[in-house]
């Protein structure tokens, strides 16, 4: 038995005040495999040490809500004896080390989630940060990285048969050695298929279920919550390998098993495989848990139970069996070609107790991993700032140019490239896909359709951590309203470096009293999420990103889209003009991408405002007052009537505006509550609007195949919408192949 | 008609057939088990798309050797009808039960997209209810859909009127714009695009119903039987 010096506590990201706990708790030295287990039960990953106690102040309860966070994933009720169960994790380090595995494993880890509850998936998103593509140094490395994320989604997703349906995709310079990886997925069961990880009922097989344990994956976890070095490159051997094929036969096999009604508890091996696994299941039920590693399928011979323990092996549960129904439950997982064996019983004694080869080689306490794992109020001071707050008066001599540079810029432009590669129809559901405000996704058998979408923004958080999570949030509300549907839970992904840094822990609370804030208000509790910290390069933080996914339902019909459908409708903004200064218009897109600059403050966000302007297209969109509907964001209203115009039929737009704003502010500002829509009947959307009590400004009509917008007798732009939609569409295309020949407009 | 959906561990296109086929096409449909030896009392078998044994070694090898193959294999000789969508048009070329073969898209990446088809031949089960020439809007959704085979079995497809559907904007390199096509007694049809997504009036898709209906309607000449 190895000794267990300061350097091996040291090595397992343990401080010295925490390995004087564990001592406390154990109540004598510990061997090297229980400093294993405490080392990934207490790792930032699964304890959430950093962040508990301000995750306490997110609404959590509503009454759809039917669980929410602590356990695999989130459930929502949405009628009819429906729910659905829905969850976002990151896997952005081992997509940074290895972006193919990384990105694959990350979708298997966020489908077990959902059907480990007993949901089946019937949707995935994804969240990509990377840095960006046009930069001298990095730009070839982070399409590289790119290029291997969206081909190992696609990889997974495909063959696992779940369609990818939305998400988003974002460059920046921040995350250029840290990129930012998250994954959503969403699944349907009826109330009475929920399952929970709950090892109850003292005696009760505990069985493994599904592929064989190796040695891949050993310190997933902690190397999640340790900044990246030179060092973390060598670190290829921790990424697990995803087999997705092996996935779908371990969903079938658990979804058959569950209606056998012999499974009492399952859970799935994530982060920290059989250890989290077992000692959650025990600590939710407040039993303990005792297995013997000897019985646990293989993969390679001579695994040390320390391995066995931390193994991050991919595409395996655990399960607890009522006593005595076992065989119905290996019968189940035979036909499926799948490993099914019982490797432990549930105790009274509230322990995990691991044996191997007849030894007993760790004894703790299940309380002692997940409850009493060390909590930090860490100090936290101001937000790190870096922007200036004054920024120059934006001036430009070609407004036409800057919008065709702003459509073709890596965050604007169609995603295409990426979407392509998913399979976003399996399952024959999606009733409105990727490129879409909100996915659209039909629970067949109902007349109900349940609708997603992902947002975040690195940038305002950048600026203002608290208002932007509230910005990101009103804006993934309104993208849901935008689709007719009414938004009711959500679930986030806190991105953010290294939170022993007090300015970066600033930026953290302020983020999630923001979330608290905006959830609160906009109806959406919050039922579970995932925090990655330490996501720092070389002591480079990335920008604060907080990433929501919002779930919402709506009664099933054609989708109302984004694109104008016919020439002659009147278009409207609803919510708008807006009224923004210049300190507001520092963290646009415009000031990006044709300014190459950031200052200021984000845009300003009346919440009241917002939700009625969500109420009202809601409204709209399900009574058939409107044609088409798309919510004014990244790039302001030029962008969002561009947009408009890439629909199959080559309607564009003639703008007429009435504005005191700049013009660079009236076609590009980022403020929020507004939205375009097109209609035949402007009168039902006039009364609807006063009625709600917001703005709806009619600002032009639908034309064939030119935009133009004009303020007063101004022309300000004045393009075919073949030629934007071209630099559009074919602008990822360019950036990955050959960043210096994107056009510059 | 009463339409067997077979079902290898990896398939995941196999509920969508069953959907399209029972709720949009008001037919029976059931679902066969790979290791089933026997076919049951099916009119007509849909071998769907999906990674049938996690199309490792290469897509449709395994399956080939699966116990409901031999099945289908009997089915089909005696002229029971077969339709290979994506993943089961893989698994068609690798039993033999049409020639040819479907590699890696020339793009190497998996594309998924609707694309315009062209009926090239109204003259089987499949398509009888489509006119030649007729353009078709259908999803393809596949990594390995590019069709090749030697000159002399492309002109004889051709020659033989067996090229049942071709791309007008070719997604992934197919030689001849091939989507679809036909054995000798054309009772067989292996296609890439998904007929299967685009049957439902709210999907905003139902060209694929000229093949399902087709399928559905036509005599049936040979059942199987348990």
């Amino acid at each position: 038995m190895s000794a267990i010096t300061p350097d091996v506590v040291a090595a397992h990201q343990l401080t010295p005040s925490e390995y004087e706990k564990i001592l406390k708790l154990l109540g004598c030295e510990p061997t090297i495999t229980e400093l294993g287990i405490f080392s990934v039960m207490w790792s930032e990953h699964c304890s959430y040490k950093s962040t508990r106690i301000h995750l306490k102040k997110l609404p959590t309860e509503s009454k759809y809500v039917l669980q929410g966070p602590g356990e695999n994933a989130g459930i929502i009720d949405i009628g009819d004896g429906i729910a659905i169960a829905f969850k976002i994790e990151s896997h952005n380090h081992p997509s940074f080390i290895e972006p193919f595995q990384g990105a694959a494993t990350g979708v298997g880890g966020i489908l077990r989630d959902i059907f480990t509850m007993g949901a089946r998936p019937i949707a995935v998103m994804d969240s990509l940060r990377f840095g960006r593509l046009d930069d001298p140094e990095t730009g070839e490395r982070n399409a590289h990285i790119l290029e291997g994320v969206v081909s190992g989604i696609a990889h997974y997703g495909n063959c696992f048969g779940v369609p990818t349906v939305g998400g988003e995709c974002v460059f920046e310079e921040s995350y250029s050695g840290n990129p930012l990886v998250n994954v959503f997925a969403l699944g349907v069961f009826r109330h009475d298929e929920i399952f929970y990880g709950k090892a109850t009922g003292v005696g009760n097989p505990v069985i493994y279920v599904g592929a064989k344990t190796g040695r891949d994956g050993i310190h997933g976890a902690s190397m999640a919550s340790a900044e990246f070095t030179e060092q973390s490159k060598q670190k290829r051997p921790n990424v697990q390998v995803g087999d997705p094929f092996m996935e779908k036969l371990l969903l079938e096999a658990c979804l058959e098993a569950m209606k056998t009604g012999a499974i009492v508890g399952i859970q799935d091996m994530g982060a920290a495989g059989l250890t989290s696994s077992s000692c959650e299941m025990g600590s939710r039920a407040g039993t303990g848990v005792e297995i013997d590693l000897s019985l646990v399928p293989q993969r390679e011979a001579g695994m040390t139970a320390y391995e066995m323990m931390l193994s991050e092996s991919q595409e395996r549960m655990l399960l607890v069996a009522e006593r005595g129904r076992e065989q119905e439950i290996f019968n189940v997982f035979k036909k499926w070609g799948l490993d099914a064996v019982a490797i432990g019983v549930v105790t009274n004694d509230g322990m995990l107790r691991v044996k191997h080869n007849g030894e007993v080689v760790a004894e703790i306490p299940n309380s002692a991993l997940a409850d009493e794992a060390p909590r930090y109020d860490r100090p936290h001071t101001m937000p790190l700032r870096t922007a200036p707050l004054n920024g120059p008066d934006p001036h430009s001599d070609n407004l036409t140019a800057d919008l065709k540079k702003l459509l073709a810029s890596g965050d604007v432009c169609s995603k295409r490239w990426i979407w392509e590669q998913y399979d976003y129809q399996v399952r024959t559901n999606t009733l409105a896909g990727p490129g879409s405000d909100a996915a659209v996704v039909r629970i067949k058998g109902t007349g109900t359709s349940v609708a997603m979408a992902l947002d975040g923004n690195g940038r305002y958080c950048a600026l203002d951590p608290r208002e932007g999570t509230k910005l990101i949030v009103a804006e993934c509300c309104r993208n849901l309203s935008t689709v007719g549907a009414l938004p009711i839970a959500t679930t986030n992904n806190l991105n953010f470096g290294n939170p022993e840094r007090p300015e970066i822990m600033a930026q953290i609370v302020a983020s999630v009293e923001g979330l608290a804030e905006a959830c609160k208000f906009f109806e959406v509790p919050v039922t579970g999420g995932n925090v990655s910290l330490y996501n720092e390069t070389l002591g480079t933080p990335i920008d604060p990103s907080p990433v929501v996914g919002i779930v919402g339902t709506l009664p099933t019909a054609s989708p109302v889209g984004i694109g104008f459908r016919k020439p002659g409708r009147t278009i409207i903004v609803i919510g708008g003009l807006g009224d923004p200064d210049c300190h507001e218009f520092g963290g646009t897109q415009y000031a990006k991408v044709v300014q190459d600059l950031i200052w200021g403050c984000p845009p300003r966000l009346d919440m009241e405002y917002e939700k009625r302007v969500q109420e009202t297209i809601r409204e709209l969109v399900r009574d058939g007052g409107v044609e088409s509907a798309h919510d004014i964001s990244d790039g302001g209203l030029a962008v969002a009537i561009a947009e408009c115009s890439f629909g199959d039929q080559n309607v564009g737009a003639r703008i007429i505006i009435d504005s005191n704003l700049t013009p660079e502010l009236l076609l590009f500002h980022e403020g929020p509550s507004r939205i375009v829509v097109s209609t035949t009947n402007p009168q039902k959307v006039f009364d609807l609007a006063r009625a709600k009590g917001v703005q709806a400004v009619e600002i032009g009509v639908t034309l064939e195949a030119r935009v133009t917008i004009r303020n007063r007798d101004r022309i300000l732009i004045d393009a075919s919408v073949h030629e934007l939609k071209n630099a559009w569409d074919n602008a990822l295309e360019h950036l990955l192949r050959d960043p210096v020949l994107v056009p510059d407009a | 008609m009463k339409v067997g959906i077979v079902v290898f561990p990896g398939s995941n296109c196999d509920h969508d057939a069953w959907y399209a086929v029972s709720e949009n096409l008001h037919q029976t449909a059931q679902f066969i088990w790979h290791d089933s030896r026997s076919l049951g009392d099916v009119d007509a078998v849909i071998l769907p798309g999906g990674f049938s044994y996690g199309d490792y070694l290469r897509c449709g090898a395994i399956a080939k050797f699966s116990p409901v193959m031999r099945a289908i294999k009997e089915f089909a000789l005696v002229g029971g009808l077969v339709l290979g969508i994506c993943n089961g048009f893989q698994v068609l070329t690798e039993t033999g039960l049409l020639p040819g073969a479907l590699v890696r898209n020339d793009t190497l990446k998996f594309v998924c997209r609707t694309v315009r088809l062209e009926i090239a031949t109204s003259n089987s089960p499949f398509t009888s209810q489509a006119q030649r020439g007729q353009i078709l809007r259908i999803p393809v959704a596949h990594g390995e859909g590019y069709y090749i085979a030697d000159d002399r079995t492309l002109d004889q497809l051709e020659s033989e009127d067996r090229v049942a559907l071709r791309y007008i904007d070719n997604p992934n390199g197919s030689m001849r714009h091939i989507a679809g096509i036909l054995n000798e007694q054309r009772n067989i049809m292996g296609m890439m695009p998904h007929p299967e997504r685009a049957s439902d009036p709210l999907l905003g898709a139902t060209d694929g119903l000229y093949i399902l209906k087709s399928l559905v309607d036509s005599p049936v000449l040979v059942s199987a039987h348990s």
